[in-house]
Formats: structure tokens, sequence, C-alpha cells
């Protein structure tokens, strides 16, 4: 399997054989069930959909329990689809159980998640804009952003600014993936994954872990 | 339950146990140095400051004067690196951090000796 759902649990250091400290992060992955099993000819692509973590029984919606019953389980609150290639034979058939241990032999990890919502941030939070000199003669614009265009320039001109420019807004609460996690342990027993580095989203919150690509070779 | 978790995980890193030791302690403390393949002990000698931090990130700062220079070492409890830590001589002390030592020099860094068991030379 080449993803795995699971949850933030929080981040910690560990040291390594050579006494050097490591900045992890430690993952609840798993058990995942499998939810539906897509084919070419069902539904016009491949994939295997995944749950993870039961819904509580007074919120079960009654199409979850049947979409879930379908693989003899119970309603899940994380579902995420794992695109397979669409000649490839699927490992997994609905109702099957998915561990840590499937990432035994992996040594990279992607992880995507929802970051942390920053709320409403300005162009140096937001864009790294570099802002303002605090003194010689600055005043009142110590964060602000700076010319947004002039009447003929790549940034628009006319009156219109380009679409996209990049200004103060919402930030966070986005899909984002860091990759290339070096996989540091597996506890199967606790269906705990730790890996190096630091992961999207507040602890607590949803992630998708996929084996990396430079792992592949 | 998130912090159990947690906590499995660092205690696999963590001492099973730790050598006793108190602030105002003269300790040396035994360090692994890798120079180059090879890895030898490096004794540290000074006066235990301070002590901060649980678990995993818990250090302690050693100070000791070498010449006419205060050189401070923070190692951290945990680390396998910090092989031993042995108490030679306490001092007996009235607060948990001894910054105070920073602005001293000459005689003024010594601290009164207190008899303590955990310092009896074995």
């Amino acid at each position: 399997m080449v993803m795995l759902l699971g949850k933030k649990i929080g981040m910690t250091q560990v040291y390594d054989e050579s006494g050097r400290i490591t900045s992890v992060t430690v993952l609840q992955v798993g058990p995942c069930s499998v939810l539906q099993v897509k084919t070419g000819e069902t539904d016009g692509y491949s994939a295997v959909q995944l749950g993870f973590e039961d819904v509580k029984e007074s919120r079960r919606k009654k199409p979850q329990v049947g979409h879930a019953a379908k693989a003899n389980t119970v309603a899940k609150r994380f579902i995420r689809e794992c695109r397979l290639a669409d000649d490839a034979e699927a490992e997994y058939s609905a109702g099957d159980e998915v561990t840590v241990s499937a990432f035994a032999d992996i040594k990279y990890v992607d992880v995507s998640g929802t970051s942390k919502g920053k709320g409403f941030a300005g162009g140096m939070k937001r864009h790294g804009f570099g802002g303002f000199p605090a003194s010689h003669g600055t005043e009142r614009k110590h964060r602000a952003p700076g010319s947004i265009s002039s009447f003929a320039s790549d940034a628009g001109h006319g009156g219109n600014l380009k679409k996209g420019k990049k200004m103060a807004g919402r930030m966070g609460g986005v899909r984002v993936t860091t990759r290339n996690h070096e996989l540091v342990s597996i506890d199967a027993e606790k269906n705990l994954l730790v890996v190096k580095g630091a992961v999207p989203g507040a602890a607590g919150g949803y992630v998708e872990i996929r084996r990396s690509k430079k792992d592949g070779k | 339950m998130k912090t159990e978790l947690l906590d499995s995980v660092e205690s696999k890193s963590l001492k099973k146990e730790i050598p006793y030791f108190e602030i105002g302690d003269l300790v040396d403390v035994q360090c692994r140095i890798r120079e180059g393949a090879k890895t030898r002990v490096q004794i540290f000698s000074g006066t235990v400051i301070a002590r901060k931090g649980r678990g995993i990130n818990e250090t302690f700062t050693v100070r000791r004067v070498s010449g006419d220079e205060g050189v401070e070492r923070i190692f951290p409890i945990n680390s396998p690196n910090v092989v031993d830590v042995r108490a030679i001589r306490s001092g007996k002390t009235r607060r948990a951090k001894l910054y105070y030592l920073r602005q001293r020099s000459g005689k003024g860094i010594r601290l009164p000796q207190r008899h303590s068991k955990h310092t009896v030379t074995k």
C-alpha cells in the first residue's frame, strides 16, 4: 500500500545511535479500513478508498453507515482515496484492514494535512515581504506591502491589478504536503509512526501519509 | 491519551537511571567525544548551577572557571553522550539557580561545603 491515513499526535525528540538528537513527529496511523475498491470498469479509474477512525455511534449518518456496511465496518470520520495505476491489480478488497506494518520497508514518506489557520495575515507573514526600515524617517508603514503596481507595469496597468497579486489575506487552513520525511521508527502495537521533522497541521489533525518518490528507487 | 503516546516514543530515548546530583555540587561529567573514528571519554568538571526542563528536555548547566575565563556547558541529561555524572563535593546553596556565581570571581565562586551522603567517595 502506498498510502495510509492517520492523526498527528505531537512532536518530541529522540536520540539516534550516534547520540544526536532529532526532532520527530509522532503520528497515529491506522488501522485503516478499505471501504471500497474502484476499478476502471465500474468507476472509470482505479483507486482504493480508505477510512480512518470510527464515527461516534450517535453521529453516524445513514448513507455513511450503508457505505461502510458494504465493507463490513462502521462509518469512518476521515475518508480518502488512494489512486492506483489503471492497469494495477488491487492488492486489497473492501473490508480489509491496513495497518502501519504496511510501511515496514519504507524509508521516506510524504505527509499531507491541513495547515494551522493563521487568520487574516499581512504581506510580511503571508508572503515573506520585506517590509520597511524601522527608522530613517519611516512612519506608519513598517510592515506595509509597498506599491502594488504603477500605471503600466508587469503587475497590471491602468487601474487594474493582475489576478493573484500577493497581498494580505487569509493564511493557513489549506492543504499542505511536506515531502521526504525520514521514517524513524514504527510501533505496530500502538499503531505509531515516528517521522523526522514537522508535519502540517495541529496536533489531533488528520493526515495522509504516502510513500515518497525518493523512496521508490 | 495523546501525551501517553508521545511518552511511549520519548521513553525509548530516556536513560533508565539518571545519576544523582544536586544544584551546587562539584561534578565530573564524563562526556563521550568522537574524534574521527575513535570515541573517548572526556571529563568536564565544575559546579552545577542550574537544572531545567522535564523528561527528554531536561538539561543541567555546569560552570567552571579556567584561567580567568568562566566556562559553562549545558548537558542534556538523557544524552547518550553524557556517560556519567559523578558528584564530588556538595555545596551549600539557598536557591535552585546559581546564576549569581557569574558575577563573582576569585574566592567568591566557592560555595561553603555541605556534607551529603551522595557525594561520599566510594
